[in-house]
């Protein structure tokens, strides 16, 4: 493995690290939306979401990216393998985050929110400053477990042909016959950006416990 | 569009091996990784560092690494140390290794957050050590940890499709095969979709028995 296949594997780092962003920062609103959806129980619209996110927590991303990569032109809409990974992260993470919105949604206390409503705030007014500022605390740790559990499912995005770190080792191994020094280097260059996240996660948390315990 | 799902229909034999292979596969594993899982715990738990740093160093690091490059590791790696094995079986070792830091630490979790008193009166009243763990310490273990086993069991179905990236024939790869037999995408995907998705509500559904035995026991 020279030098030039092993900067190979870093320019699909750098491509790894920007669609899980991507995916990330488009997953979060679309999360809460879905949760929101389900928490005012909006008629139809809550049963589809429960469908979606039952359905779309029991997929595999590879099979996701699979129906998404070869259905969708099939029925006219031309993807490329970057734009399907997108997607298919997107609708992945959205599901998992919705669960995490939902559930600090779910323990959020009713009385400051009727507090709210007597005050005359209306109902954007109260969701932005009353119930957002609340639950984001909150969400937090599982949205950072979320976006861990992310970047380790993302090895998948090779299969449907984009030039991740996967993808730059498989070549690297098919090419040099020795497969096994560049899926160390891949395993090298993910294990610190989970770490950073698990870590990150379990700073969140601590920092919350000895705020409480504070108050 | 109706036409393409008589295709799959044709095919379902294909399919459903693959959904067998998929089920057996998770299920071996599950097993497995538990009690590798179940054999770490102690070791996780242990005073001396010279026992608790190896273990913990590998729940660390598989909770770090990417599944399907583990999956590549086993499959190419292990040659290299003179064991061969076909795609069956390394798939197979690879999600139960992966799978059994996750167990191990869930566990743990579960242990220690058990209430001590029980286990106190139990050992007050002389239960020998390995009665007291089989009476007294594992039931209420199992089912405290029950719905985080579930999750955990649903996220090795999913990590089993992982594995046609070394042409192991479950699910993903039917579905694949399929498709690239016939191009009907849409309907051998999204029939492979709604496989994985009535295996997970068969797990969901157990987790919720275990619940209400759970319950009634308290």
């Amino acid at each position: 493995m020279s030098g030039a296949d092993i900067a190979a594997i870093f320019q699909g780092a750098i491509v790894t690290v920007s669609l899980s962003l991507i995916g990330i920062l488009i997953g979060l609103p679309i999360g809460l939306g879905l949760a929101l959806i389900r928490w005012a129980n909006v008629p139809v619209a809550a049963r589809l979401v429960t469908i979606y996110v039952s359905m779309l927590r029991a997929t595999p991303l590879v099979t996701l990216l699979l129906l998404l990569f070869f259905a969708l032109p099939n029925i006219g809409v031309p993807v490329d393998p970057v734009s399907a990974a997108i997607l298919g992260l997107v609708m992945n993470t959205s599901a998992f985050n919705c669960e995490v919105w939902r559930s600090s949604l779910m323990n959020f206390p009713k009385d400051q929110y009727e507090a709210a409503q007597a005050v005359g705030m209306r109902a954007g007014q109260r969701f932005r400053r009353i119930v957002l500022p609340q639950i984001i605390p909150v969400s937090l740790p599982g949205l950072v477990n979320e976006m861990s559990l992310l970047i380790k499912v993302t090895p998948v995005l090779a299969v449907v042909g984009v030039v991740d770190i996967t993808r730059a080792a498989v070549r690297i191994g098919a090419e040099t016959y020795e497969p096994l020094p560049p899926f160390l280097v891949a395993i090298a260059l993910y294990v610190p950006i989970v770490y950073a996240l698990v870590s990150l996660q379990r700073w969140i948390e601590r920092r919350q416990r000895a705020n409480e315990a504070a108050a | 569009m109706i036409h393409d799902f008589g295709i799959v229909w044709s095919e379902r034999a294909l399919l459903l091996s693959g959904l067998a292979n998929t089920a057996i596969l998770s299920a071996l594993s599950a097993v497995a990784a538990l009690l590798l899982g179940a054999a770490l715990t102690p070791a996780l738990m242990a005073r001396h560092a010279a026992v608790s740093w190896p273990a913990r160093g590998f729940v660390d690091t598989m909770r770090c690494v990417p599944f399907l490059l583990f999956a590549y590791i086993v499959y190419y790696g292990l040659p290299s140390f003179g064991i061969r094995l076909d795609n069956w079986t390394s798939g197979l070792a690879a999600l139960t290794l992966y799978n059994a830091a996750y167990m191990a630490e869930i566990l743990r979790g579960a242990w220690a957050a058990q209430p001590r008193e029980p286990i106190e009166a139990g050992v007050a009243f002389g239960f020998p050590e390995l009665r007291l763990f089989r009476r007294i310490i594992l039931p209420p273990l199992l089912l405290a940890a029950g719905p985080v086993l579930g999750n955990q069991m649903i996220q090795i179905i999913k990590d089993s499709a992982f594995l046609t990236v070394i042409a192991l024939p479950e699910l993903t790869h039917a579905a694949s095969s399929i498709q690239s037999r016939h191009y009907v995408p849409f309907a051998a995907f999204i029939t492979a979709v709604f496989l994985y998705w009535g295996l997970c509500l068969v797990i969901e559904a157990g987790v919720t028995t275990i619940g209400r035995v759970a319950d009634i026991r308290r």
